[in-house]
Formats: structure tokens, C-alpha cells, sequence
């Protein structure tokens, strides 16, 4: 399984890239013992929307399916587990169940929306078109629910100004559980965003992976090959959502609250343009350059937002007119062909001398 | 010899035309057989018929005995087909090896992979191409490549949709050398065709089309000597 790590479908390989990787994750882990708590959850909050991300990242990236409605997946899971926590009453039991609820129906509405696109023969451009229509919808529906008779038992919809009241994240433990907050917090995000990582690249390395990349290339030619290419792509599709489902959770439990501006437009491109920046086909390339962008953006929304909106925007258009296959990818790529270079060329005489 | 695919009474109409006309086609196992005929005689569709594509609008299709008619393409290659479409259908943007390992990774032990692709590497002539994007080898070379990707799915029937289209003919007489190494194997081997120089090198079975009903059968010389075939294809009338 291990030997899955490295593959055709993933950048980077070998002790370099190994050791980088674990010095890196060695200045996350220890960032905390010296930083300000404030800048600690700041950065659990990046960490975040990553698993978004790289759900994108496996759909778009590996699959071809470009999917609008990230955010439609991260809202339903979020406002699931919000009511599901308020209405059982907060504390382990009801975020734990909460937790759960929201990735149910995260990935229960992918396979229910994936189907009737998917096997309704509706892919390429208009995939996207579909998925930003049905994002929009749930976004101006839930605009619309500030009246109290929107409220599912104790937890209120609350329109715009969106669902209060849900506790973090509990894990069951003395004195009424562990609260998933602050260092602890940013803690279980690296396990999980590690986790995650580790096993997406394997899944990109497998056969399943392979037939991905297939579907991608030439999805005719991949069926001509045997293989059940609405399966496959129904299966990403949910597994990609569930993602962003994942990431809509941990933010409400974040913040405790969550709103219909995290779902609508603006909030619905944000992965795209992290992923198409990154570098769509790679995770390596989306984790590092996602995380990036959101230091990149938060440090400019501190002074002008429009600003930081407009600059994401210029990003995008950079990204898909000079570099396509992304920023970081492509100094992943540049950085890859410099050590094979320095690799072949043989060593100077004097310097093997000396 | 057992019959392999078997169509009866294979229709298929679109909107007011008939492409193709009550077709009856039995192919046994390890002949090559060729589907000849001049153009608009329906052999395209009746081979995307075959393979799937197109659902029949009468008649009934079998595969080693099962009813495929209306199975999907991907159900029908599970089943034992390998299709190669007419224009080269690889993956463009993929290593030349990817193509081959990502058609054979259900059909080969993971242990054994690396050697069937280097065997099929050297069949189709490709040897030293296995790092280049497909895409970049010669319209020749990709039509190999995607012979060699349906033979890596170690079928029982073989099918191909003009082979030689856009080769030249030395190319053209390496690809039949190249069915007839594969037919040898133990594979059958249905070919749509209208290069009769490759027909008659290759086929033991020949099934003439003309105007979407099945015109003449039996060997090659059978049909190279009928002056009806040659009427149909070259206009010239045979002598009553």
C-alpha cells in the first residue's frame, strides 16, 4: 500500500521530497510553542477549507468534472451539523452526532445530485453550470429563511445573519468532554489534513487513480477499455463533496456559526481559483498553494476586501493565461527538472580532485 | 468451430433511413473476418452496433453465448470484446507504458505488469517510446498503440474499425503481420475494412456490405473472385 505513495499521478518522490515534506510538517507541529494563539487559529482556520480543496482537486484535477458547488456541500454539511448539535443539546453527543449528520448528508446529496447529472449524460461545461445553479439556489433559500418560523426544533435558519448557537466539536471526556478549540483544534486539523493527504495520494496512485486519469484523457476510450466510467465518476463525485462537506463542519464548529455568504458566489469560486492556481492535477501542489492564497488573501482583506476579491480574481485570469497547469505546479515541475539536471550532468574534474 | 458472435436480424434505422437491414453475421472462434464494403454500405454502424454504441432498432446480438444486445460497451468488454475505434483513440497526454498499464491493470497480476508491458512494447514496435506522451508518436504509431491497449485486455475477439486508415502501406502490411501474430495466439479477430490489399492478407472469412444488407460471404478468394463485389465496388457490370 505504501508503494502507493509515489505514482505517476502525484509530484514528488523519494528521500528529497519525504524529508522536505516531514521538515514541514515538523514547523506546523511546533508552530504553536511560539506563535500567538491568535495566529494559531487563524491558521486551523486555513486549514480548514483545505479539505475542500483537494476534494476539488480529485473531481477536477484527476477526473475532469469540473464541479461549481463545492460550496453547496460545505453549507449543507455545515447547516446539518448545526441543527443537528442545537437540537441535541450541544456537548459530545450532539456534535459528535452533528459531525456525522453533516457528512452524511453531504455525501447523500452528492449521490443524489451526481446521479441525475452523471447518468443523465451531463459533463463538461455545463457539469459546472449545473452545480453553480443548484449552489446559488440553497444560498438564496437560506437568504430567505430569517423568519422564525424557519427553524428546524430548537435551531434557527436565521437568514442572512445565519445559524448561531452550536457548540465546536466534543469529544466525549471528563468535565462534559474535550472542546475542540484553539491549539488542540489546529492539532486534530494536521492529523486530519495529513490523513487525508496521504491517503488521496494513494487513491491517485491505485488502478482507481489510473482509471481517473483515464476518464479524464479520453472518458470514451476509458469505457472502450472496460471500465464503467459513470461509476467511477459518481464515485469521485461523491467522494470529492463529502470533502468539502468535511471542511464545511469543522468551519462551523470553528466559528460557530455559518451563513449564506459561505455558500453563495464569491464564496462558491474560491476553490476553483485556489485549485486552478495550485495546480489543478496535483495535491501536493492544491494543499500547499490553497493554504498560500488564504495567508495571501487574508493579510490583503485586513486592509480592503474588494481589494483581496479583485486580486483573486487577476490570479485567476494569470493562471489560465500564462501558467494553466499552475503556479505551484509549475515550480513543483521546474524545481523537479533542475535536480534531474543537476543529477545528469557529471561532476567537474577539479571538483572531484579536491 | 463454436460460434463467438452471432447478430440475427440486426436492424438499425435512423429516423426515415435504414442503415443498416436485417443483418445476419456469425463469427467463429479464430477466424480473422473482414467486413468489407464501399462507402455509405453501412460497416461502420453495423460495427458500432456491435460494440455498443448503437442499440439495434430490431434484431438480437450474441457474445459467447449471452444476449448483449442492449448491454453497454464497457459490459460487452467485460464480456470478452476489444474494441479499436477508427481515428486513433489513445491517451494523448499519458506515457506511451501508461496507456498500455492502465488498459491491462485489471487483466494482468500486479507482479507480472512491468513484463507484459515490455513484451507488448516490443510486439507493437514501440520499444523505445514507452516514456514519450502518446500524442506525440506518428498517427501509425498511436493506431499500434491503441491495438496494442485492446490486446492488453487479453480478449476473445479482437474488433477493429479500419485498422490501416491513414497508414501507408508498408505500415499498413506491418499491422497485418501484426493481426495475424495475434490471431495465431488463439485470438478471433473481426475487422471493418475497405483496403483490400490488407483484406486479403489477413482475413479467412470475408462478409461483403452493400446499402446495409449483407451482399456476399465465404474466403477471400471466394469474394476477390465474384464479379458481383467487384460491380459494387468498381461500377463495372459483370457479364450475365
Amino acid at each position: 500500500m505504501l508503494k502507493l505513495l509515489d505514482g505517476p499521478q502525484t509530484m514528488g518522490r523519494g528521500p528529497a521530497f519525504w524529508g522536505a515534506a516531514g521538515l514541514v510538517l515538523l514547523a506546523a507541529l511546533a508552530y504553536p510553542l511560539f506563535a500567538d494563539p491568535y495566529d494559531v487559529g487563524n491558521f486551523g482556520y486555513f486549514f480548514v477549507w483545505i479539505f475542500m480543496a483537494l476534494g476539488l482537486c480529485l473531481m477536477w484535477g484527476l477526473c475532469g468534472m469540473l464541479s461549481f458547488g463545492q460550496t453547496f456541500f460545505f453549507g449543507l454539511a455545515g447547516y446539518g451539523y448545526g441543527v443537528i448539535a442545537i437540537d441535541l443539546g450541544n456537548g459530545p453527543l450532539g456534535t459528535m452526532a452533528g459531525l456525522a449528520a453533516g457528512l452524511v448528508l453531504a455525501a447523500a446529496a452528492a449521490a443524489v445530485l451526481g446521479y441525475f447529472m452523471i447518468y443523465g449524460r451531463i459533463n463538461g461545461v455545463f457539469f459546472g453550470i449545473v452545480t453553480l445553479s443548484v449552489t446559488l439556489a440553497l444560498a438564496y433559500f437560506l437568504g430567505q429563511t430569517a423568519g422564525p418560523e424557519w427553524a428546524i426544533g430548537k435551531a434557527r435558519l436565521n437568514g442572512f445573519n445565519g445559524m448561531q448557537g452550536m457548540d465546536p466539536l466534543t469529544f466525549p471526556g471528563p468535565d462534559g468532554g474535550i472542546v475542540l478549540e484553539e491549539t488542540l483544534f489546529y492539532y486534530v486539523l494536521i492529523l486530519g489534513l495529513v490523513m487525508v493527504y496521504l491517503l488521496l495520494r494513494m487513491l491517485a496512485n491505485s488502478r482507481f487513480g489510473n482509471v481517473l486519469v483515464a476518464i479524464r484523457e479520453d472518458a470514451e476510450r476509458a469505457e472502450l477499455l472496460g471500465y464503467d466510467v459513470r461509476r467511477y465518476q459518481l464515485a469521485v463525485f461523491v467522494l470529492g463533496s463529502t470533502l468539502a462537506g468535511l471542511s464545511g463542519v469543522l468551519y462551523t464548529s470553528w466559528g460557530q456559526f455559518i451563513t449564506p455568504s459561505s455558500i453563495g458566489l464569491p464564496a462558491a469560486s474560491m476553490p476553483i481559483i485556489w485549485v486552478a492556481f495550485s495546480g489543478r492535477t496535483d495535491l501536493t501542489a492544491t494543499l500547499v498553494g490553497t493554504f498560500l492564497l488564504l495567508l495571501g488573501f487574508q493579510s490583503l482583506t485586513i486592509y480592503s476586501q474588494e481589494t483581496a476579491l479583485v486580486l483573486m480574481g487577476a490570479l485567476l485570469m494569470a493562471t489560465v493565461l500564462f501558467v494553466p497547469r499552475g503556479f505551484v505546479l509549475g515550480i513543483g515541475d521546474l524545481l523537479a527538472r533542475l535536480t534531474m539536471r543537476r543529477r545528469r550532468e557529471p561532476r567537474p574534474a577539479a571538483a572531484a580532485e579536491v | 468451430m463454436t460460434t463467438l458472435l452471432e447478430l440475427q436480424g440486426v436492424s438499425r434505422r435512423f429516423g426515415g433511413f435504414l442503415a443498416v437491414r436485417e443483418v445476419d453475421l456469425a463469427v467463429a472462434a479464430g477466424e480473422i473476418h473482414c467486413l468489407i464494403g464501399p462507402n455509405g454500405a453501412g460497416k461502420s454502424t453495423l460495427f458500432k452496433l456491435v460494440v455498443g454504441r448503437y442499440e439495434p432498432s430490431a434484431g438480437r446480438i450474441h457474445f459467447r453465448g449471452h444476449d448483449v444486445t442492449r448491454d453497454a460497451p464497457h459490459s460487452r468488454v467485460q464480456r470478452g470484446m476489444s474494441i479499436k475505434m477508427q481515428a486513433p483513440s489513445v491517451f494523448r497526454a499519458l506515457p506511451v507504458r501508461q496507456n498500455l498499464h492502465i488498459a491491462m491493470q485489471h487483466h494482468v497480476p500486479p507482479a507480472e505488469l512491468a513484463r507484459e508491458e515490455e513484451r507488448l512494447l516490443e510486439l507493437l514496435g514501440l520499444a523505445s517510446e514507452g516514456a514519450r506522451p502518446a500524442g506525440e508518436l506518428s498517427h501509425g504509431q498511436q493506431q499500434w498503440l491503441e491495438i496494442g491497449m485492446a490486446v492488453a485486455l487479453k480478449p476473445t475477439l479482437l474488433l477493429l474499425d479500419e485498422p490501416t486508415a491513414g497508414l501507408s502501406p508498408e505500415e499498413t502490411f506491418r499491422t497485418g503481420e501484426l493481426v495475424q501474430r495475434l490471431a495465431a495466439g488463439g485470438m478471433t479477430v473481426l475487422a471493418v475494412e475497405h483496403d483490400m490489399s490488407f483484406v486479403k492478407q489477413i482475413a479467412t472469412r470475408v462478409t461483403v456490405l452493400h446499402l446495409g444488407q449483407v451482399f456476399a460471404r465465404g474466403t477471400v478468394e471466394e469474394i476477390v473472385a465474384d464479379p458481383r463485389v467487384a460491380e459494387i465496388y468498381l461500377g463495372v457490370p459483370h457479364a450475365a
